[in-house]
């Protein structure tokens, strides 16, 4: 059944998942049900302590067994030790099929992939994979399908019970005896919480790992006592280099700050950019740069930003520092900086509930003016891909692309026409993960894309200076570079799909078929 | 014209593509890695085939290792690896079998 971004999804895999098709970003709105909720143990007595010795114990404790769904979050990104260990305690009983409920997975996590050959885990459901994971998934090797969801998607799965996790193991940077989890202080500060707040709700165990067991009572907690049946305490959860990085240098890439300035003259010739306008960037190097240079003409002007959201990294927390912005809401900070700026009074942690799902009454990404993205492509048609590499690979995150992207009143994607040889402005992306409707404007180191939808932004920009194209000229301009892109070959089988924000499926993901040349002319 | 020595032209740098060539055993051996294989194998088999005959090259191994390479460098680093081979660095055919 074709969807409503044009993506043939085979009937087979829609009985599978019981799913429907896409049908635009709306198609919920107003939709009305009753939450899940979590099989809870009572404690009562007051013996004390929720500690346990080890992963080992704590997996017994729950009731480990071949089938569930185990829980992650992501927040110690490349520095992650929390999935392995447990991965590796979970493989070493012998318990199989293991579905892995991730808010995200990356390079970090490669040593779990010979426990997808194994068959101790057969389902992933994660914003995105890379690394060896992703490899695996596109050769096929992962026994059930995979499911990338976005970060509003994956609160909204969980929420409406359609993915129950069984036992959710949060790693901390800090715990007491009890469960009291914060994610700042500690070695593996990592700053937020956010992802891990839903598994707190909704998983049926709910393991804290922590390598900095801190006195009774951890407060005020993210993740509350409440929610915690057993606490591990561990010699490292995270490798602290690779969860925060420090300050990421500004780039000096003249394309990339050639894209920021194009970004920040769009941004602010539009009607939104007036005092109490919000905002969110992402973490590329252009968009870092349009924030350094955004900041400068707000100051300029003396417009100040209402709030800011992120994902966050210096450059945000500067305009806090500074006083240009009231607050931040944070779901996750990518460097030090950003993790220091957790301690400011006005820098809000959110749960990605708050900031994404769209399945509560009303996430905060409903709120933004602006949001900066990238994407690995993007056709004519305002689709975007920013899972699947040009070669058919899965490589990158969801995280929260279409969810801002849906949400912001002008959504701006920033991509250089050309990656090397590949046209980042393409017919047809490999695989949509952000449908166009959601995409305003896309700015390329050639030209900008205004989405024909939006003649409102296009007539603000009339008397603007900026190399304004259609999205066929940006097209047309990379494939008289690069050449026209031959299709990638897939096999038949289906080994992921990509689940819109509302559970929906914008796209399906294809096995990987190793490629031939054409017969000789 | 005959592949003399084996030679090479180019880097592998992004955007580059490093272009072996050794003597051939009758034929035209040709064998490609690329980023880009998915996307481009055909093209720049096609290209290195389309310059190879420019040059009047019948007989010959010669291997790409392609970072996404444009065409225009494909064919560059083909005709330099070529003429290397040659040992042939002066009085080049621009215009000619170099176009």
């Amino acid at each position: 059944m074709i969807n409503a971004v044009g993506r043939e999804i085979p009937e087979e895999i829609l009985e599978m998942t019981g799913k429907e098709v896409f049908h635009g970003n709306h198609y919920y709105d107003g939709y009305e049900y009753k939450k899940d909720g979590p099989k809870t143990k009572c404690v009562i007595n007051s013996n004390g302590s929720k500690l346990v010795d080890s992963i080992h114990d704590a997996l017994v404790k729950c009731g480990i067994k071949d089938g569930m769904t185990l829980g992650f979050h992501h927040h110690f990104r490349e520095g992650d030790y929390i999935v392995n260990m447990v991965m590796e305690e979970v493989h070493k009983m012998g318990i199989k099929d293991i579905t892995i409920c991730a808010s995200s997975l990356g390079k970090a996590h490669d040593p779990i992939v010979p426990y997808i050959e194994d068959g101790t885990i057969t389902n992933i459901q994660s914003s995105g994979v890379r690394g060896k994971i992703g490899e695996a998934i596109s050769n096929g090797k992962l026994k059930g399908l995979a499911i990338m969801r976005s970060h509003g998607g994956r609160v909204r799965a969980i929420e409406s019970g359609e993915t129950r996790i069984d036992i959710a193991f949060i790693g901390t940077p800090t715990c007491d005896d009890y469960g009291n989890c914060r994610g700042i202080g500690g070695k593996s500060n990592c700053g937020v919480l956010s992802y891990a707040m839903v598994d707190g709700d909704y998983a049926d165990k709910v393991v804290a790992i922590t390598d900095c067991l801190v006195p009774f009572p951890n407060f005020p907690a993210h993740i509350s006592m409440t929610k915690v049946d057993y606490v591990v305490e561990v010699d490292a959860i995270g490798d602290p280099k690779k969860i925060a990085t420090g300050a990421a240098k500004p780039t000096t890439d003249m394309r990339k700050l050639m894209m920021a300035d194009y970004c920040t003259q769009f941004v602010v010739n539009t009607p939104y950019f007036k005092d109490g306008f919000s905002y969110q960037t992402g973490v590329g190097g252009a968009s870092i740069a349009s924030t350094i240079s955004l900041a400068k003409i707000m100051k300029e002007r003396n417009v100040r930003m209402k709030f800011g959201v992120g994902g966050l990294t210096k450059p945000m927390c500067d305009l806090l520092i500074n006083g240009q912005v009231d607050c931040l809401l944070d779901t996750q900070d990518f460097d030090l900086a950003a993790v220091e700026s957790v301690k400011n009074l006005n820098h809000f942690r959110i749960s990605a509930g708050e900031y994404a799902d769209p399945f509560n009454k009303g996430a905060v990404v409903n709120k933004l003016d602006f949001v900066i993205l990238a994407a690995l492509e993007v056709d004519v048609n305002f689709n975007c891909n920013v899972v699947v590499g040009s070669d058919g690979m899965i490589t990158g995150a969801q995280g929260g692309h279409p969810d801002t992207a849906a949400g912001a009143k002008c959504s701006i994607v920033i991509a250089p026409l050309l990656q090397g040889r590949i046209p980042a402005i393409c017919t047809e992306v490999t695989t949509v993960t952000t449908p166009g409707e959601s995409i305003d404007v896309v700015i390329t180191d050639y030209g900008i894309a205004i989405n024909p939808r939006r003649q409102d932004l296009i007539e603000a920009m009339k008397d603007v200076d900026l190399p304004f194209k259609t999205i066929e000229e940006l097209r047309d301009i990379a494939y008289s570079i690069a050449g026209e892109p031959q299709r990638v070959a897939f096999a038949d089988r289906v080994v992921g799909i990509i689940e819109s924000r509302d559970g929906t499926i914008m796209d399906v993901v294809r096995q990987i078929k190793p490629f031939e040349f054409a017969e000789e002319e | 014209m005959e592949i003399k020595k084996p030679a090479m032209a180019g880097t592998l740098e992004s955007s580059d593509c490093q272009v072996t060539v050794e003597a051939g055993e009758g034929s035209i051996d040709f064998t490609l890695d690329s980023a880009v294989i998915n996307q481009y194998g055909n093209q720049i088999r096609k290209v290195v085939f389309e310059t190879l005959e420019n040059l009047g090259i019948k007989n010959v191994r010669i291997s790409v290792v392609d970072k996404g390479a444009l065409d225009c460098t494909i064919k560059a680093r083909v005709e330099g690896a070529v003429f290397r081979s040659l040992e042939q660095t002066e009085h080049l055919p621009w215009g000619g079998a170099i176009r």
